[in-house]
């Protein structure tokens, strides 16, 4: 089969590689009908985030139909119509049975690494490093779901992909980071970056009861974006500075709740940004938390951070006299996709939401390389790539 | 409350008696992990299969040991790891207590034979296809808790180990401590057997565990082995 397989820091390439085979008795096979570049992946396509090796298949935001099942499985079969979360889960440990998904103990047959570097493991990611569980990834014709009997929902035939898609990631992830904002009637909500996880984050604090939405991005195509489908108040970063506009917008107050949907990338303005930049190149930080401690600095005594941007190791300078000062609550996390994919599957039946708005290109997977190369250096208005294998 | 324990213990020999309490309060197992500390792990363990007077049995030496120590040939290794697996301890003590499952999840051994309740022979993978054999006797098994074993006279290894089950707090399942100890044999097999247990056999150990975990919890034990890959 084709796949888009990791070279070095910016290079992938699509490769023909095996198929998949079935290798456990809860595994299916799922041959891929859309599959997107999410943001994170940028960060591997990047050489970010550690662990990744060369020829690996990478992304992890993918649906499909299964070609083939298992014998533990009983309640899939061949031809059935699926959208597949990206956080691996087996469903029997008490993590899974408590709807925490992404803190899996069962999925990563590479825990030991993570248990060194984070003392404890957590679930697998589909095409997201060793460190992760070092899955095949999405961005193929087929691949290897792991667990389908919990790791999969069923879809109907007659929605398009589109409409489907980004349950198995952006959606939930962004919907998860609006929840653990606790939104109360009245909050005024910021989200830092308006990428496909900012967008739903938006969309899902005003589901949430959320009185004003405010997003920070540079990109003008991307604030319009939030702007429309969103009903988002917007802050250009490069125009205006962050802090004093969110000040302005608040009251003087500061927002309730800021949602990071940037992460270990974050672009700042000023010295600060050369700072974690040269950091960051000479290896002595892993990430730049440039948008963590915007918003520690931004958010309102006795508010509360939600972390959905994705961290890998270290981070310096974090202003953490103002978070405890002011009495902040930290939430943060890999989302918990088998948790939320039926209730979004039933808003999207119900109409009552439509994410297929940010999907700015459609590609072949052959053109993966391109794709990768617009979305990271936002070209041609790219806000999301979905390939088509 | 191990360390606690083994310092009277150390003390003298009269406080024997405290030592028995604590083995009589919270079992077995602490007080093999509180013996750990001093002696050999079969020693201890004989001393509780036996019954009999448990602080001489904590520090007496085994004379394997002895003989190793004389000749100057590396001192035993010793693995402890712990893991938390949500099924009942009977569930697990089961599969355990069949050495014949060992191998589903412990990825050194390639076959153990359980001859009857007492004895089994095991076989472990060596480097360059070669083998390394014993044969293993259960010291004690108290059902549902506890399970300690250690390999007999004439073993291309001599080990010993041991397993507990204990209820975890709350609804979070049983926690397995699993205690393991080998005597490497000099020479050009001492270092063929390191290989064998792992440059990091700590890590081996919590492998092993992660992996008994997967079968008891998800059915399966979690792989990528056969994946695909762009790798050349
Ligand atoms: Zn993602
Ligand atoms: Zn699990």
């Amino acid at each position: 089969m084709k796949a888009v397989c990791w070279q070095s820091a910016n290079e992938v390439r699509v490769e023909t590689v095996p198929d998949p085979k079935i290798l456990n008795p809860r595994d299916a096979i799922i041959k891929i009908t859309s599959t997107a570049i999410c943001g994170s992946d940028l960060h591997i396509y990047g050489g970010y985030i550690p662990t990744v090796q060369q020829g690996d298949i990478i992304g992890h935001e993918f649906m499909g139909e299964v070609v083939e099942v298992g014998r533990g499985l009983d309640n899939l079969k061949v031809g059935d119509r699926v959208v597949v979360p990206s956080t691996i889960g087996c469903g029997r440990c008490n993590y899974c049975q408590s709807d925490m998904w992404s803190l899996c103990d069962n999925s990563n047959p590479k825990g030991w690494m993570q248990e060194k570097l984070y003392g404890n493991i957590t679930s697998a990611i589909y095409g997201y490093s060793h460190l992760l569980g070092g899955y095949a990834g999405a961005q193929a014709e087929y691949i290897r779901v792991p667990f389908a009997d919990v790791g999969v929902v069923k879809v109907p035939s007659e929605i398009p992909d589109d409409k489907l898609l980004f349950i198995s990631d952006a959606i939930p992830t962004g919907y998860m980071g609006a929840e653990l904002c606790d939104i109360q009637p009245g909050d005024t909500v910021a989200v830092w970056g308006c990428g496909a996880v900012g967008q739903f984050a938006m969309i899902s604090a005003y589901m949430m009861g959320a009185e004003k939405v405010i997003a920070i991005d540079r990109f003008p195509e991307r604030l319009a974006m939030a702007k429309k489908y969103a009903k988002a108040e917007v802050i250009n970063y490069e125009e205006v500075n962050t802090g004093e506009a969110l000040k302005e917008m608040t009251g003087g107050r500061g927002p309730d709740a800021c949602i990071d949907a940037v992460g270990l990338e974050a672009h700042g303005v000023g010295l600060e940004d050369f700072y974690d930049q040269t950091k960051q190149k000479l290896r002595l930080e892993t990430d730049r938390p440039h948008v963590l401690r915007e918003m520690m600095v931004a958010c309102r005594k006795g508010g509360t951070l939600s972390i959905m941007g994705v961290y890998g190791g270290f981070v310096d300078k974090i202003p953490l006299g103002a978070a405890f000062n002011k009495g902040l609550t930290f939430r943060m996390g890999q989302m918990h996709g088998q948790k939320y994919m039926h209730l979004l599957l039933q808003l999207i039946l119900e109409d009552k939401l439509d994410p297929s708005f940010v999907v700015t290109h459609e590609l072949p997977l052959e053109e993966a390389p391109h794709g990768y190369h617009i979305f990271q250096q936002k070209k041609d208005n790219c806000v999301k790539v979905v390939l088509k294998p | 409350m191990t360390s606690t324990s083994e310092n009277k213990a150390n003390s003298s020999q009269g406080e024997a008696g405290e030592v028995e309490r604590w083995a009589s309060l919270i079992g077995g197992g602490a007080l093999v992990l509180m013996g750990l500390r001093q002696g050999s792990l079969r020693g201890v363990l004989t001393a509780l299969a036996g019954g009999g007077l448990l602080y001489q049995g904590a520090t007496k030496q085994s004379t394997i040991q002895q003989a190793q120590e004389a000749m100057g040939i590396n001192k035993p290794i010793k693995v402890e790891k712990t893991v938390t697996i949500n099924k009942p301890a009977d569930e697990l003590y089961r599969f355990w207590h069949n050495f014949e499952n060992l191998p589903t999840f412990m990825k050194h051994l390639k076959f153990v034979k359980v001859y009857n309740e007492k004895r089994s022979h095991w076989i472990a993978n060596a480097p360059l296809g070669n083998n390394v054999e014993w044969d293993a006797d259960i010291l004690e098994d108290r059902e549902n808790e506890f399970i300690s074993w250690a390999s007999v006279e004439g073993a291309d290894v001599d080990n010993s180990g041991f397993v507990r089950f204990q209820k975890a707090p709350g609804d979070r399942g049983t926690e397995v401590k699993v205690v393991l100890e080998y005597n490497l044999p000099g020479g050009a097999l001492a270092a063929a057997v390191a290989k064998i247990f792992g440059e990091e056999p700590e890590q081996q150990i919590g492998d092993d565990l992660r992996r008994f975990k997967m079968l008891m919890e998800a059915g399966e034990i979690a792989t990528t082995e056969g994946q695909p890959t762009g790798r050349r």
